[in-house]
């Protein structure tokens, strides 16, 4: 907490009167600049190349009929899903960490996202119409995640006996998954696979507008529970203390996590450990805890989804990998450090 | 830390086979029990066949269409049912013994994941056809897999608690899923085989393949008879288990390599199955009390019987279609899970 004070500035008009973290500031900044430049990138580069001024001219209108198609039919559409998906996962991730005071709970981790891939592919194998998607995402993220929270629930919630209820629970929604893609149509099934690996791969506007509604929802939603989520980040009895309705609070900050895991999953399938590294990423670039880091937590998760899809689709071009997989791949390990480093049989946060 | 089973948060009365003579009596009616398993095995299924005719399927072969579901597809299956349960159920006891971890699983730590990436990889990278090459693979990324879970889980701080050798493997098995599902979308022929060998299944393997990986599966169960003595002796505790006489890290190194010989044989045959080597010990030991002399010898007959009876309910449940045993293992071993680290302290073993 050292250099608090010399680091936020008060920013004040007649009806506003707030504290601006210089350094949060830099990083979200910074952020957005890096998340411009993956764009202006996942946008230009490809199968077919198209010079960046070129794109410029595509997207002021002055561009030719195959930049247009290709720009705004298929990687714009692309670039713009996989930045919403990041920005809900992370915020998704901080919340859930920030909740349970457990800094390895993520979606992914302790189930929420599995069941949500579970009525996800339920939906898809058994071909109910696609609009349905986000809707059968959010009953399984909200019911799993009901469920987890039930069952490791014994007198108090021990952040541990979650996480490993959430891995239990996760390998049978995953059984409950495979089971549905054996039975399905190879055509159902191929396209429930790479759904299921978290999968920017021929997103559209279709994909784009349904998790545009539900972040211009969600976000505000999150906002307006911060205070809440930063009064029981200090524990129950503190919560209290500070007057904050703690059952209702609870509630509300976990249906708004799993809504919003639900609908980064449905827009592109359970990309993974994304909710899980960008809070810890945003934490440590703002020296922040707590809701204080969403928004870095938000951009950081953006950014890191459109780099990574980027990796996934240059790395072994012409195939276009899952970006799952490179987030996998950056995520895992990442995750055993975090073990490594606070190898210690305690609940912190 | 003196008692080897008993939770410290509920004592547990002792087991209800205490002398030698219920002991043995208690592995007659396991002997009992499998042979049960096996009529059913044999039995039940989409064409129900009598006790009557199974034995004529064998005593007085006739080709009916009854002689030959029997013969060709129920008898292979069931033959790789007792071997791929046994291997799993001893793997698991092993693995629960030597890192004294009550949630030690196989499939839990990764090392089932580790070798269905290293057999996914041999098939369709290196194009390895036998599946003597299978085994070899299977055992290698089990191993490299192993290895690694243990690594992470036990460096660091403190040694290795129930809880983050645990949260380590679910990375780790995350981590290697998303590798091999990639692996496995980058063509649909691929997929369309993967996707049944993935969840893992009794049917449609020969007993070519089991043959393949028998003797992998004889010497690492071989090795666990041979390591009973040296579990005794850990469980007590590194530093008893020194001044008792034991090479601590010899007897380590052996049993480890029962694990890999057993998950990675009895996965190259099988696919991946979790939770039977979670479920086996747990009931071995409820029976038995913490003697590894005893526990080794009746996971080796529970675990037959358990996966036998859960192929069954596989083909029962869902008739005339039919779900595949990993997932019917997952819904019964899911509940177990949660149960354990429901149930009070988790304790070292």
């Amino acid at each position: 907490m050292t250099g608090t004070l010399t680091r936020r500035v008060p920013v004040r008009s007649r009806t506003f009167s707030r504290l601006l973290d210089l350094r949060l500031l830099a990083v979200c900044l910074g952020a957005v600049a890096v998340g411009l430049v993956a764009t202006a990138l996942s946008v230009s580069l490809g199968e077919f190349p198209i010079p960046l001024g070129d794109v410029a001219a595509t997207l002021v209108g002055a561009g030719s009929r195959t930049d247009e198609f290709i720009i705004v039919g298929l990687r714009l559409p692309r670039a713009l899903v996989g930045l919403g998906c990041g920005m809900a996962l992370g915020v998704s991730g901080l919340i859930f960490q920030t909740l349970v005071r457990n800094p390895l709970a993520a979606p992914d981790v302790i189930g929420v996202t599995g069941g949500a891939s579970l009525t996800g592919v339920a939906i898809l194998i058994l071909g109910a119409p696609p609009a349905v998607l986000p809707v059968g995402a959010f009953v399984g993220a909200v019911a799993s995640a009901s469920l987890v929270y039930a069952l490791a629930w014994r007198g108090g919630l021990s952040p541990y006996r979650l996480v490993l209820v959430g891995i239990a629970l996760a390998a049978a929604f995953a059984a409950g998954t495979s089971y549905l893609l054996v039975v399905g149509d190879l055509i159902d099934v191929q396209r429930a696979a790479v759904w299921l690996v978290g999968s920017l791969n021929g997103v559209t506007w279709d994909e784009f507008w349904p998790l545009v509604v539900g972040l211009v929802v969600l976000f505000p939603a999150t906002a307006a529970l911060t205070r809440a989520l930063d009064a029981l980040s200090l524990g129950e009895e503190s919560a209290v203390a500070l007057g904050v309705p703690v059952q209702r609070a609870r509630l509300g900050l976990v249906v708004v996590a799993a809504a919003l895991a639900a609908f980064a999953v449905a827009a592109s399938g359970p990309i993974g450990f994304v909710a899980f590294i960008a809070p810890h990423i945003a934490r440590r670039l703002t020296g922040l805890t707590g809701a204080s880091a969403l928004p870095a937590a938000a951009l950081v998760g953006g950014v890191l989804v459109m780099v990574c899809d980027l990796v996934a689709r240059l790395v072994l071009a012409p195939i276009e990998l899952p970006v799952g997989t490179v987030t996998a791949v950056v995520g895992a390990p990442f995750f055993l450090y975090l073990l490594y480093r606070a190898n210690r049989p305690v609940g912190g946060g | 830390m003196t008692a080897t089973a008993a939770p410290a948060a509920e004592e547990r009365s002792a087991p209800p086979l205490t002398t030698g003579t219920a002991r043995a009596a208690g592995l007659l009616a396991g002997v009992v029990l499998l042979v049960v398993a096996v009529l059913l095995s044999l039995a039940v299924g989409a064409l129900p066949v009598s006790p009557a005719q199974v034995i004529s399927a064998f005593t007085d072969y006739a080709g009916t269409d009854a002689h030959v579901a029997v013969r060709e597809l129920r008898l292979p299956r069931t033959l790789i049912g007792i071997a791929v349960g046994a291997a799993l159920g001893v793997a698991g006891t092993v693995i629960q013994g030597v890192t004294r971890n009550p949630l030690a699983d196989p499939g839990i730590l990764g090392i089932e994941a580790g070798a269905a990436f290293a057999v996914v990889t041999a098939i369709y990278v290196l194009g390895v056809t036998t599946v003597t090459g299978y085994a070899w693979f299977a055992l290698l990324g089990a191993g490299v897999a192993a290895v690694a879970v243990y690594a992470l889980g036990a460096s660091g701080r403190a040694a290795a608690s129930p809880v983050t050798l645990a949260l380590a493997g679910a990375a780790v098995a995350a981590l290697l899923t998303a590798l091999t599902s990639a692996l496995a979308l980058l063509d649909s022929g691929t997929l369309d085989a993967f996707r049944f060998w993935v969840v893992g299944s009794l049917a449609g393997r020969d007993l070519g393949m089991l043959a393949g990986a028998e003797p992998f599966l004889l010497v690492g169960v071989l090795l666990a008879l041979s390591s009973t003595r040296a579990l005794n002796a850990l469980a007590l505790g590194e530093d008893v288990a020194r001044s008792l006489g034991q090479r601590v890290a010899l007897s380590r190194a052996l049993a480890a390599l029962a694990v890999i010989c057993c998950a990675g044989g009895a996965v190259a045959v099988a696919g991946p199955i979790g939770f039977v080597g979670l479920v086996v010990p747990h009931a071995a030991r409820a029976l038995v009390g913490p003697d590894y002399r005893w526990i080794v010898p009746y996971s080796l007959l529970m675990g037959p019987i358990l996966l036998l009876v859960a192929d069954v309910l596989g083909r029962v449940l869902v008739s005339p279609g039919e779900l595949q045993v990993g997932i019917v293992m997952a819904v019964i071993g899911a509940p177990v899970f949660i149960w354990l680290v429901r149930r009070g302290k988790l304790v070292q073993l």
